[in-house]
C-alpha cells in the first residue's frame, strides 16, 4: 500500500485537510489580501493575511479547488500565524523542495508539510499544490491597510 | 474505393497500435477522444513512408520527388472535396486546425465586412477557439457579439436565437457538436434561418467529423472547419472550406512565399484560392497523413461505427446515472458519445489523477469553454470521450475506477 503513488498522493492527512479545511474562511480584519487562479484547471481561491510587522498573526482563504491545492492552503494557512516573513520563506522553500523531491521528508520536522511530497510524483499536479504559495507571495504585494474591511478589499 | 467493411471492433482496435500499450502498468482506456483521436497504422506508416522516401517541397521543384508531394498535396485537396461533399477543391484551404480556420475567417470579416453597430452571433457552447477570435474582430471593427442561451440540459435556445438574428447580424458562427456536452446543434435549421435573411453561417465541425459523416453541401452553410488530428490523422493540419465568393473577397492571412503570382518593390499580385491563403511550407507531410486518415475512415463502415458509439454513450450514461452522488453535465435528446460528470465531495482534477492510475485517461477541467461552464456554475467537469474503437470493457473500467474512487475518498 505505501508503495502505492496514488496512496502517497492521497495520504490521510491530505485527504483531512481537504475535508475539513483550518483557517477556512476570510478574515474580516486584514491587512493583505490577494486571488489566486489557476487558468489551466480552474482552481480558485482567495486568501487574507493579518500582519503586525513583519509577523503574521492570522491568516484565512476559501477556496474552489481541488483536493490537492485546498489541503495545500489548509495546510500552509495553518503553519503561517505566529511566524516572521523569513520564517515563512524558510517553510516556502522546504516545501517547493519536497515538491521536486530533491530532499526526503522529516516527519517530525515537516509535521503536515509533509503530508505534499508524494505530489513530486504527479508533476502534472505540482501547481496545484503551490497555488496558495503563489497567492501568499501575491497578497504580501497587496498592502490593503490596517482595518480594511473586506467589501473594499474585494473591490479593488 | 475499396468495398467497405461490416463494422467489426475487435479489427478496428488492431489497427491502433497505442491501443495495445499499457499506462501505468493497465491496459490502455482512451476515453480522451474530443481532445484528440489516436492514429491507426495507415496514418503513422504513411507519415513514415512520406518522409523515407518522398520528402521534398511542394509547388516549386522541377524534379521528381517534388512533383509526387505536390500531387499528394494536391490529389488530398481533392479527396477533401469528396469527403465534404464538395464540387470545388479549390474551396479548400489547409490551416494548422480548426482554430487557426476560424482566425482566418475572422481576420477576413474584420478586414472586409464588419462595421461598427454590425452584429457576430455565437451560442454559449463555443469552445473559446470560436469565441476569442470574434471578441476580437468585434473589438477592431466595434461589432458586437450575441450569444445564443443553452437551456439547463446543454439545448440551443432556438426561439431566443430567431430573435438575436436580425439584419445587423453579419456572421453566424456555431459549433456542430459541443466538445464539452456532447450536444449536436440544428444546424440546419440555424442555416435555414440565416440564409433567409441572407446571413452566411460557419460551422465549427471540430467535433462533429469524428463522430459522423458531414455533407456540407447538403448541410448549405458557408464556412466548414475542423481539425485533422481529431479524425484520427496528425497534428498541426486543418481545414477551412468556404464559399470562393467569400475567399476571393478576404484578404491574405499571411504572406511570404508560395501564396504569390508576382512580387514587385512596386507592389504585389496575390495567387487565386486556394495558393493565397497558403503562405510559406506548408504542413505536407500532416496533408498526406490526413490523406490517409480520410481514406481509413473512407473504408471503416461509418454508419456502424456511429451506432456502436451511441451504443457505448447510451450504456456508459446508464452505468454511470446508476453511481450515486455523480451527476451527467449535458443530456440534450441529440448527443454525440461526449460525457461530462461532475462527483459530489470529489474535483473533476483529482477524478482525473485517480482515474489515470487505473490507465483511463479521461479530461479534467474546463475543456476551452469556460462561459459554458460558467453558466452552469462549476469551474471544470470531468470528461469521458469516445470513438469507434472503443468498447463495452472501456465503459466497464470506467464506472469500476469511479466507485473505486468514491471508496478510496470516502
Amino acid at each position: 500500500m505505501s508503495g502505492d503513488p496514488l496512496q502517497q498522493l492521497y495520504q490521510d492527512i491530505l485527504l483531512d485537510h481537504n475535508k475539513r479545511p483550518r483557517h477556512y474562511g476570510l478574515l474580516v480584519q486584514h491587512s493583505h489580501h490577494a486571488e489566486g487562479y489557476n487558468p489551466l484547471c480552474g482552481d480558485r481561491m482567495e486568501l487574507t493575511l493579518q500582519l503586525e510587522g513583519d509577523r503574521i498573526t492570522d491568516a484565512g482563504f476559501e477556496a474552489a479547488a481541488c483536493a490537492i491545492c485546498q489541503a495545500s492552503a489548509s495546510i500552509m494557512t495553518e503553519s503561517l500565524p505566529g511566524k516572521s516573513l523569513a520564517e515563512v520563506a524558510q517553510l516556502e522553500a522546504r516545501m517547493q523542495s519536497l515538491l521536486e523531491d530533491k530532499e526526503t521528508t522529516d516527519p517530525e520536522a515537516d509535521g503536515d508539510l509533509a503530508a505534499l511530497a508524494g505530489v513530486s510524483q504527479f508533476p502534472a499536479r505540482i501547481k496545484c499544490a503551490t497555488l496558495p504559495w503563489h497567492t501568499f507571495k501575491r497578497a504580501l504585494k497587496q498592502e490593503t491597510g490596517g482595518d480594511h474591511d473586506l467589501g473594499a478589499a474585494q473591490t479593488e | 474505393m475499396t468495398d467497405r467493411k461490416t463494422f467489426d471492433r475487435q479489427s478496428v482496435r488492431a489497427d491502433f497500435p497505442i491501443l495495445q500499450t499499457e499506462v501505468r502498468g493497465k491496459p490502455l482506456t482512451y476515453l480522451d477522444n474530443a481532445a484528440t483521436g489516436q492514429k491507426p497504422n495507415a496514418v503513422i506508416e504513411a507519415l513514415n513512408d512520406y518522409y523515407a522516401a518522398e520528402n521534398s517541397n511542394i509547388h516549386r521543384g522541377v524534379h521528381y520527388l517534388s512533383e509526387m508531394a505536390t500531387d499528394a498535396y494536391e490529389a488530398t485537396r481533392a479527396k477533401l472535396a469528396g469527403f465534404l461533399h464538395l464540387p470545388d477543391p479549390d474551396e479548400i484551404i489547409f490551416t494548422r486546425g480548426a482554430t487557426e480556420s476560424i482566425n482566418l475567417i475572422a481576420h477576413g470579416f474584420t478586414e472586409t465586412i464588419l462595421q461598427p453597430g454590425d452584429e457576430v452571433l455565437i451560442t454559449h457552447m463555443e469552445h473559446h477557439a470560436n469565441i476569442v477570435p470574434w471578441q476580437i474582430a468585434c473589438q477592431r471593427t466595434g461589432a458586437e457579439l450575441k450569444i445564443v442561451p443553452v437551456d439547463d440540459r446543454g439545448v440551443l435556445d432556438m426561439e431566443a436565437y430567431s430573435r438575436l438574428l436580425n439584419e445587423r447580424t453579419k456572421l453566424v458562427s456555431v459549433v456542430h457538436c459541443s466538445n464539452s456536452l456532447g450536444t449536436i446543434n440544428p444546424v440546419k435549421e440555424i442555416i435555414a434561418q440565416a440564409h433567409a435573411i441572407d446571413v452566411p453561417v460557419l460551422i465549427d465541425g471540430a467535433q462533429s467529423v469524428p463522430h459522423a459523416p458531414v455533407d456540407v453541401a447538403e448541410l448549405g452553410c458557408d464556412f466548414f472547419v475542423f481539425s485533422g488530428h481529431k479524425i484520427f490523422g496528425p497534428t498541426g493540419i486543418g481545414v477551412l472550406w468556404g464559399r470562393r465568393e467569400w475567399l476571393e473577397r478576404f484578404p491574405p492571412y499571411q504572406s511570404g512565399g508560395d501564396m504569390i503570382e508576382r512580387v514587385d518593390f512596386d507592389g504585389t499580385t496575390y495567387k487565386a484560392i486556394p495558393g493565397k491563403f497558403e503562405a510559406g511550407t506548408p504542413h505536407i507531410a500532416g496533408v498526406i497523413g490526413l490523406s490517409a486518415a480520410i481514406d481509413y475512415l473512407d473504408n471503416l463502415d461509418r454508419d456502424g461505427a456511429l451506432a456502436h458509439e451511441q451504443a457505448l454513450l447510451e450504456t456508459a450514461t446508464e452505468k454511470l446515472s446508476a453511481i450515486e452522488g455523480l451527476r451527467i453535465l449535458g443530456t440534450a435528446p441529440h448527443k454525440a458519445a461526449v460525457l461530462s460528470f461532475l462527483i459530489d465531495g470529489i474535483h473533476p482534477h483529482d477524478i482525473g489523477t485517480f482515474l489515470d492510475a487505473d490507465g483511463v485517461a479521461i479530461r479534467a477541467g474546463h475543456h476551452c469553454t469556460q462561459p459554458l461552464l460558467k453558466r452552469y456554475g462549476v469551474p471544470a467537469t470531468a470528461r469521458a470521450s469516445f470513438a469507434f474503437y472503443n468498447d463495452f470493457a472501456d465503459v466497464d473500467r470506467l464506472a469500476e475506477a469511479v466507485l473505486r474512487m468514491q471508496r478510496f475518498f470516502g
